[in-house]
């Protein structure tokens, strides 16, 4: 288990170099720069700017600064719009808000999703099989920058529950609608596969065994057929976890909330060169390590399968 | 005394193309330490015969008709009531020992819990006694191994498993559903082998699925010949093998290899077996019979004792003396 993590620790490495030089050449490659705006700069401005972010030296010499900048001072570089913060700065601000809400919209997309596709299989074409199928349907196709501005209609405008926006804190008032905003989708579909895969075990012959030796249906579902109907859902589980702590545009735009998820995209339309590789870097890690602990989940379940 | 009592038994499954008749009204009765053999090629519905006495039908099943288990009557029962006679009463061992053990779960998680639920053991006592079990099954080193998963067995030792898991709560009737199919030869004679020897030691009764007549021969009193749902011939085995009075039988018979004949090649029954969804409206074994006359297409024969024979009972339109 051990000389697993490290291993894939040290596979981890060169995955994030290869990472960071294709980004960083990518951002160079598309047309314009951080400092081009529709009046543009007399050429000594410019060049004066340029010099001082060190833009004007060769790419690959920058890419050399800028990975030294990081391994010697952990320091991912000044945010060329935001004048008086670093990338430090953005993420620190930003990310917890992530983690916050993600993780939040990871456990409920987890348990409704879990319990609604076991419930589905279990009850396979009954009223309850088909209105969980219904319900993830309609919500894999709603969009949620569709459902968030409903969501505001009926909660902040109508009823007057919710605050519209805003983030104060992570208080639960502002955490209900992006979670639900962020949270469907994810729900949706881990329903589905989690009823697929029940209804594929619940066919295997190691579950005609468990039912002829006379066992409840409950400790059939728990015992014997749980672990085996997790393992696709688990493989979707690291994936979509990084996809929810790392953010949602959508819902940072729409709810104001300040995660990192807006700060990715606005710097991608900026050319923030040094936010966008600084949340690149940070995407690409955890992408790496929730992978890596997906496999570790996978071997705890299936005794198959050793590390 | 008769043990399982199962008359006119029908096992009908609702498909999205209609209703298909997997089993046709069947009979048969089994005493105490009784053998029973029930042979037939892969779909003659001798399995879901059994999924249906034991209520493990797949969800589209419907059975109807009668199994008396010591007079109780066992067909279509609530689940919970069903539960108490599974194990206890009536258990079962499948083809597949790949499968059948749960890979995600420890040979003693599987076993115990089967005691614990059923004996209302603890689980350290159900541990102790599965073991004594495996023991029973000569699985070595069975304290050792109880604690390993499936996959860390080989395909005879999983079978081997299976009996003991089966044979925990030491069940009235076990109910063997092509148990050496998925091994290869010396393994089936070894399984077989221990079949017989715990039967002989724990006393229950046997239902025996298979497709082997060797198999049949060498370890069943009475045996049931099934195709397409429906029964051909039903009889001692001794008797059968001796002289079988349907056609069918007397095919499968013939297609048996021997090592003390000569023969340039090996006999089969040309055709295949009848499409469940499209049966004929006679026999269903009428269009590979050589013996078929017009009645047999159109009218099914009527499962009765054969002339001359004391309990031996046949379904064919043709006579005796016809069919020498």
């Amino acid at each position: 288990m051990l000389s697993f993590i490290l291993r894939r620790l040290a596979v981890a490495i060169p995955t994030l170099l290869v990472l960071v030089v294709a980004s960083f050449y990518l951002m160079q490659f598309a047309p314009g720069g951080p400092f081009t705006s529709e009046r543009p700069l007399p050429p000594q401005v410019l060049a004066n700017i340029e010099a001082k972010y060190g833009l004007n030296e060769p790419t690959w010499k920058q890419l050399v600064n800028y990975v030294g900048g990081i391994l010697t001072e952990f320091d991912f570089g000044p945010s060329y719009k935001y004048k008086d913060r670093t990338v430090n700065d953005i993420i620190a601000q930003g990310f917890p808000v992530t983690l916050k809400y993600g993780s939040i919209s990871f456990v409920v997309a987890i348990l409704v999703g879990g319990i609604l596709g076991i419930a589905a299989a279990v009850r396979q074409n009954s009223w309850l099989d088909y209105f969980a199928v219904g319900l993830t349907i309609g919500a894999q196709v709603l969009p949620n920058f569709v459902m968030a501005p409903i969501l505001i209609l009926i909660f902040t405008l109508w009823l007057g529950w919710l605050p519209g926006g805003g983030w104060n804190g992570g208080q639960w008032q502002y955490l209900v609608m992006p979670v639900i905003a962020l949270s469907t989708s994810y729900m949706a579909s881990i329903a589905r596969l989690t009823r697929s895969s029940m209804l594929e075990v619940l066919r295997s012959n190691f579950i005609r065994t468990a039912r002829a030796k006379g066992l409840p249906n409950h400790v059939i579902i728990w015992r014997h057929a749980l672990k085996p109907t997790l393992l696709p859902v688990v493989s979707y589980l690291g994936p979509a976890f990084v996809g929810m702590v790392t953010g949602s545009f959508i819902i940072d735009s729409i709810f104001s909330t300040g995660g990192i998820g807006y700060f990715y995209v606005n710097a991608a339309f900026n050319r923030d060169y040094a936010v966008m590789m600084g949340l690149t870097i940070l995407l690409g890690s955890m992408t790496i390590l929730f992978n890596m602990l997906v496999d570790i989940l996978y071997a705890w379940i299936d005794p198959k399968i050793r590390l | 005394m008769t043990l399982l009592e199962v008359r006119d038994l029908t096992v009908t499954f609702d498909t999205p193309d209609g209703t298909v008749t997997a089993v046709d009204r069947i009979s048969f009765d089994l005493r105490r330490g009784e053998t029973l053999g029930i042979v037939g090629e892969s779909g003659s519905g001798k399995s879901q015969l059994v999924f249906g006495i034991t209520g493990l039908l797949a969800s589209n099943g419907r059975v109807t008709g009668s199994a008396r288990l010591m007079g109780q009557e066992i067909l279509n029962l609530p689940d919970a009531k069903m539960n108490r006679i599974r194990a206890e009463k009536i258990a079962m061992i499948f083809q597949d020992p790949m499968t059948s053990l749960n890979p995600y779960l420890r040979v003693s998680d599987q076993m115990a819990e089967v005691l614990v639920h059923h004996r209302g053991l603890s689980k350290q006592a159900a541990i102790a006694e599965s073991v004594r079990l495996l023991d029973a099954v000569r699985i070595p080193e069975a304290k050792a191994r109880v604690t390993m998963y499936p996959h860390e067995f080989s395909g005879g030792m999983r079978q081997r498993v299976m009996i003991a898991m089966s044979l925990l709560c030491q069940p009235d009737i076990l109910i063997a559903d092509e148990p050496t199919t998925a091994l290869d030869v010396t393994v089936q004679a070894q399984i077989m082998k221990l079949l017989a020897e715990l039967q002989a030691e724990y006393g229950m009764a046997i239902i025996l699925i298979t497709h082997d007549l060797g198999v049949v021969a060498g370890s069943c009193e009475e045996t049931l010949v099934m195709y397409g749902g429906q029964v051909m011939e039903q009889g001692t085995t001794e008797g059968i093998f001796a002289g079988p009075t349907h056609p069918y039988t007397m095919g499968l018979l013939k297609a048996v290899p021997r090592l003390d004949r000569e023969t340039e090649k090996l006999e089969t029954i040309p055709g295949n077996p009848p499409n469940m969804m499209n049966m004929p409206a006679g026999c269903p074994f009428v269009p590979r019979c050589d013996f078929a006359e017009e009645r047999c297409w159109s009218e099914r024969p009527v499962l009765t004792r054969a002339e001359g024979y004391e309990t031996r009972t046949r379904a064919c339109h043709r006579s005796l003396e016809e069919l020498k």
